[in-house]
Parts: C-alpha cells; structure tokens; sequence
C-alpha cells in the first residue's frame, strides 16, 4: 500500500503548528507515491481537533479518545495498532520532544526504519529520499530507503496546511493494554520566570559558546550597558549556570522577537534558531563564516568577539 | 543498581572544511565525547557517589581511535567500559538506529543494567531515537529529554521531569528497568582530576565483536544509505561588513543609531 499516516501533536488543550505541517508533509508524500494521507489524533478531545485538521488534503482524521495528555505508551500502541489496520507505507511524526518520545518505540516495534529530523522528502515507488543536516547543520545529507518507513519531520520546515477539507472523521477503536504503561505525567511546570522577560525586549546582546568562560560575560554585559540593551544567550551558557533560565532563547527557552538581535558567539543550532527568527535585524558576531547563523543574519561580522565586542562599547561610550 | 551509559565518540568540524563524497574530509575532522553523553556519565556517576547505584559501566561502538574519548567517561568515574567493534562494523557508511538498537540490546542482555542513561542525540548525526528505540527492544521503559531525576529511585520507579518546548517541563513517573535520554543542563559534567585520569588507563576496557555478542553480521546493515553531502546553499542576503573591529564596530554602531535603538 501506498497510504501516509501523519499523527498529530498537541498539547495542554491545543493543536501544536506542526500538526498542521504534517498534513503539508503527508499530502505531498501521499501524491507522490499515489495512496491516501490518514490523520491521527490521539488524546484531548479529539473531536475539537479532528474539526480543526479537516483540512484541504486530507483523506480521513481518525480519532483516538484515551487519556487527555501525550503518553508514549498510549502513542505507540495506538500508533502500530493504526499501522496493522491502515498499512500506510509511511509513518508521519512531528521531531518534537514528545514526537522522539514515541516515533522510535513504533518504528522499533514495527521493525520499520527510522529518520529523523528531515527537512524534505522526496517519495518515488518504493524509495524515499529525506534530507537532514549533520553536524549541527554544517552540511546537509540526503539519505535514501526503500520499504515503509517512519519519518519525523522538523518543524517550520513545510508550511501549514491550509482550507477546510471534507475528510471522514472515523474513531479509531484502539485496545490498550493498561499493564503495558510503565508511565505516569503527574504535572507540568513552567520554568524560566523572574526578573527581566527578554521577550519584551527592543534589542538583545544575546551570547553563545564563543564566550568560553564565565568571566567573559563581563564584556557583553558592558556592552548591553552601553546600549541599554538586555542581555539574552543560547543553551550552552544557562546549561553551565553562567545565566539563569530566563535570559535562554530557542526551542526550550524563550521565543523572542526584537527590533536588533545581536548574536555572539552562537552557532545558529535549529533550535536555537527556532526562538529568534522572527526578530526584525538579526547581526551575527561570529569567526566562521560558515556557521548556519549567517543564513538567517541580516549583517555579520566576520571577527573574534574578543576584539569586536569591545570596541563596539567603545562606540557608545 | 547498575547503571549502563551509551556513549559516543563524536566528530567535530573545522570552520572551513571539505566534502569528499558523502563524508567530510579526514583532516576537517576532530573528535570528542558527545555533549550528551557527557551529561548522561556525569548523572550515573553521581548516583554511584549517592550510593544509589553500585556499578556504572559505559558502552561504546566504534573503533579503537576512540578509547581515548571513551577513557574520559572512565577518569570521570565509570567503572569499566565496553566498546564493540567489528570489521563489518568498520566497513559500513553509517549506523542507522536500528542496528545501533540491536548492537546495544546485546550488551543490555548481557549486563542487565537497571537503567540505562543515553544521550538525547549524538551531536554529529542528530538521529535523537537510539535510546527509545533501544528501550523498546529491551522491554523497558523510557523517558526521553530528562533534564531532572530524583535520585532516591525509591519502589523501582523514577521521577523525571522531560523538558518539553517552551520553557514547560512534564513531571513523569516511569518504571525501573528504564532508558532515560538525558539532555545537557541537568548537572553539572566534572572535569577528570589528574588523579582519575591516571586510574582511568587502569580500569578494564573490554572489546567485544558482534560474533562475541552473539549479533548477527547483517544487523549493521543500515536500512538507510546515505547519498550525498553538501554545504546548505544559503539563502541569505546577509551584508558582511569587512575590515578590522573597530571599522565592523563603527559599522555596526551606526545601523543601531539608524535603527533608533542605539544612544
Ligand atoms: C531538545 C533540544 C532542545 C534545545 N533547546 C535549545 C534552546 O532552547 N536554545 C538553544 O540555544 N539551544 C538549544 N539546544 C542546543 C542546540 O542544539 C545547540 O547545542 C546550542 O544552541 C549551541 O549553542 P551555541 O551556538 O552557543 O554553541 P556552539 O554551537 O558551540 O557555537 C559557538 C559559536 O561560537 C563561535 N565562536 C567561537 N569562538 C568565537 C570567537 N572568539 N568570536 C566569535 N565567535 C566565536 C563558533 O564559530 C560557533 O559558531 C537544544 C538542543 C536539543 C537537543
Ligand atoms: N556509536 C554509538 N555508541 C554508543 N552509543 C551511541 C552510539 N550512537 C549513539 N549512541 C547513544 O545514543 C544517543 C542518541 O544518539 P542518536 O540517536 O544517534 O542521536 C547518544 O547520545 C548516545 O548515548
């Protein structure tokens, strides 16, 4: 079969963008290798989100009520149970952190290959290309399999489906096996409130690993001073307790979206990428000029921050 | 409790670097412990100095260049350390991540660790799946992105928390026997004291081929083939400012006065 099943994300109440990604994702593979795109919901109320993602391109929403949050184990027998019953060729799954909870528990049980983090996909008969980056996005790879597959897409990467569809909405008669979930959520907790929120900053000097030492904060914080900016950083920096939680930017931090963002010393990982994109001038500081933070600056500086940094305080003072 | 910890060696890039086929060249190419995985040793060894675990061991997959790396997990307080490795391992392009899940599944097998603690991702690669892939294949349970565990461990489970997207982190309880991915944050790495580093050289390494496992030569056969390699094709418009730091600096200066952000 030749079928796609994309499996939704959400959470706390809300359908996450990147299911609507996946239906973009899920209708191209579908139209390449000529099946049809199946949609999961699992969890919620199902019946809100499956009005929601009956969206142009999709063929049937199935709906699974079980629970009100992400369980993995309640994912992944749901997941293959799907699979036994739909034999879609290819798994869909957003590379959330709850997507990477599950996908590799289904694929593994399936015994199906997995990929990870793709970028794009391009389907062909049996045979799938995804492209993913290495090397902290360095390089791009392409990587080809044959056979059905489990494919996570990276979000932000294809565009959110869009229109209303007139997809069959079926419930999905799933069977748990309860003695199987080994896990419980208790609770969720929000970090990374305090003092100062960086989202609402005009402008952040915002620091990375090239700092190298604590001590060497000093400089950026003169240099914030100076310009009566706020001081935000990548993981690497808070990971060490250089900075406390609320001054991180990305996936895991903060999303922010400043008038002048200022990055020094940071590479541009995805998820780092993933909290400042939407900032209006991004300048990047930094010795490589290769670093993936230069696809997404407006200008850079091409330098060691050691020596930059300073004598852009000098400017101001 | 014994505790297992996955750990690789992972290649680190020159900033100007070239591409010879789908790899990067040899001598663009420098190596380290994975970020992760350091997190990842750091927590087992403080569960041992807890006394909550009695065993920490450290398994690998790659060649013999790695044991340098791999002795870094040891002089930081491992206790002994596997690395499997094998002429078809040597001869193949990539390890995807069902056959590192079926390798690593042979070694759980064979020391039937209480919980495994992997790293969320290998930071070359990025697949993010081998340690939920892997605890499938075993029988036991998981979290992935755990950047906090109570170390009492009390009645077989532990209590994690996962950190989501956006500042939110779930409170989860899962069973022992586990695979916990860790993400970075979650403690402070040591660094190796001279002293650990010498006793390092002198605590068993154990090389193991897949025939000593008892694997099979056809798992290392990746389901996946990589087919080409190349430097992303920037997108950007970006204005490089040129010169010494105090010209770039007065560059910059003055687009800030522009912007009206700037005194
Ligand atoms: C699940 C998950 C969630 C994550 N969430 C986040 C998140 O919320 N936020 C986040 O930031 N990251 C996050 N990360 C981590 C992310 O993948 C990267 O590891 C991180 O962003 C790298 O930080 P960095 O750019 O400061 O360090 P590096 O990638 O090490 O980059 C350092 C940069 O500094 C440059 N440099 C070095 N010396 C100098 C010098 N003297 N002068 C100028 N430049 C110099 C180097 O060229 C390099 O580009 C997450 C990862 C995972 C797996
Ligand atoms: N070759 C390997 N040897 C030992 N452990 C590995 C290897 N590759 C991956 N791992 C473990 O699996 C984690 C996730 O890797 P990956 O799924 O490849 O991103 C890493 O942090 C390691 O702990």
């Amino acid at each position: 079969m030749s079928d796609v099943l994309a499996v939704t994300d959400h959470r706390r109440g809300e359908l996450r963008d990147v299911s609507y990604e996946l239906i973009t994702a899920g209708r191209e593979l579908a139209d390449a290798t000529g099946g049809a795109l199946h949609v999961a919901v699992i969890s919620g109320t199902v019946d809100e989100f499956a009005e929601k993602l009956d969206r142009e391109g999709v063929d049937t929403i199935h709906t699974v009520d079980h629970g009100e949050e992400f369980n993995h184990d309640v994912y992944t027998q749901t997941v293959t149970q799907l699979y036994d019953e739909l034999a879609p060729q290819y798994v869909l799954a957003p590379n959330s952190v709850n997507g990477l909870d599950y996908a590799p528990a289904v694929a593994n049980q399936l015994d199906l290959p997995i990929v990870t983090d793709t970028v794009d996909l391009e389907a062909d008969g049996d045979s799938l290309t995804a492209t993913r980056e290495m090397y902290g996005g360095k390089v791009e790879t392409t990587a080809e399999l044959s056979g059905d597959a489990v494919v996570t897409i990276r979000g932000a990467e294809w565009p959110a489906a869009e229109g209303t569809g007139d997809a069959s909405i079926e419930a999905f008669d799933v069977d748990i096996d309860e003695d199987a979930v080994g896990s419980t959520v208790t609770g969720f907790e929000e970090v990374g409130g305090g003092d100062v929120d960086i989202s609402e900053a005009d402008v952040l000097v915002s620091v990375g690993r090239g700092i190298e030492e604590e001590e060497n904060l000093e400089i950026i914080r003169e240099l914030a001073d100076a310009l009566d900016a706020t001081v935000s950083s990548s993981r690497p920096i808070v990971d060490n307790g250089w900075l406390p939680k609320n001054r991180q930017v990305g996936q895991s931090g903060k999303v922010v979206t400043p008038d002048v963002y200022v990055a020094i010393g940071i590479s541009g990982a995805v998820q780092h990428v993933a909290g400042m994109k939407g900032s209006d001038t991004i300048v990047a500081i930094n010795t490589d000029p290769n670093a993936p933070i230069m696809d997404i600056a407006d200008y850079a500086i091409v330098d060691d921050l050691f020596d930059v940094v300073p004598a852009l305080t000098e400017e101001f003072q | 409790m014994k505790i297992l910890v996955t750990v690789k060696e992972v290649a680190t890039v020159e900033d100007e670097f070239e591409i010879e086929g789908t790899e990067i060249a040899d001598q663009y190419l420098g190596a380290d412990l994975n970020e992760w995985d350091d997190y990842a040793v750091e927590e087992a060894v403080q569960l041992q100095e807890n006394g909550v675990a009695d065993e920490v061991v450290t398994v690998t997959i790659g060649p013999e260049d790695c044991e340098q790396t791999i002795r870094q997990a040891l002089a930081k307080g491992a206790d002994r350390a596997i690395r499997v490795w094998d002429d078809s391992l040597a001869e193949a392009d990539l390890l995807d991540v069902g056959a590192k899940t079926e390798i690593l599944s042979a070694v759980v097998e064979a020391e039937d660790p209480d919980l495994v603690l992997t790293g969320v991702q290998a930071g070359d690669d990025s697949f993010g799946a081998t340690g939920v892939s892997l605890a499938e294949e075993i029988g036991a349970q998981w979290g992935a992105v755990v950047n906090h565990l109570e170390h009492d461990l009390e009645d077989g489970v532990a209590s994690v928390r996962r950190e989501l997207e956006g500042g939110v982190e779930e409170l989860t309880e899962i069973e022992l026997p586990a695979v916990l991915t860790i993400q970075t944050g979650i403690n402070e790495p040591r660094y190796a004291s001279l002293r650990g580093i010498r006793q390092a050289q002198r605590k068993p390494l154990d090389v193991q081929s897949l025939d000593d496992l008892g694997v099979e030569g056809s798992a290392v056969d990746s389901e996946l083939e990589l087919t080409d390699m190349y430097e992303p094709e920037s997108e950007s418009d970006v204005t490089v400012w040129e010169g010494g730091a105090d010209e770039t600096a007065s560059e910059l200066g003055e687009l800030l006065r522009e912007k009206g952000v700037a005194p």
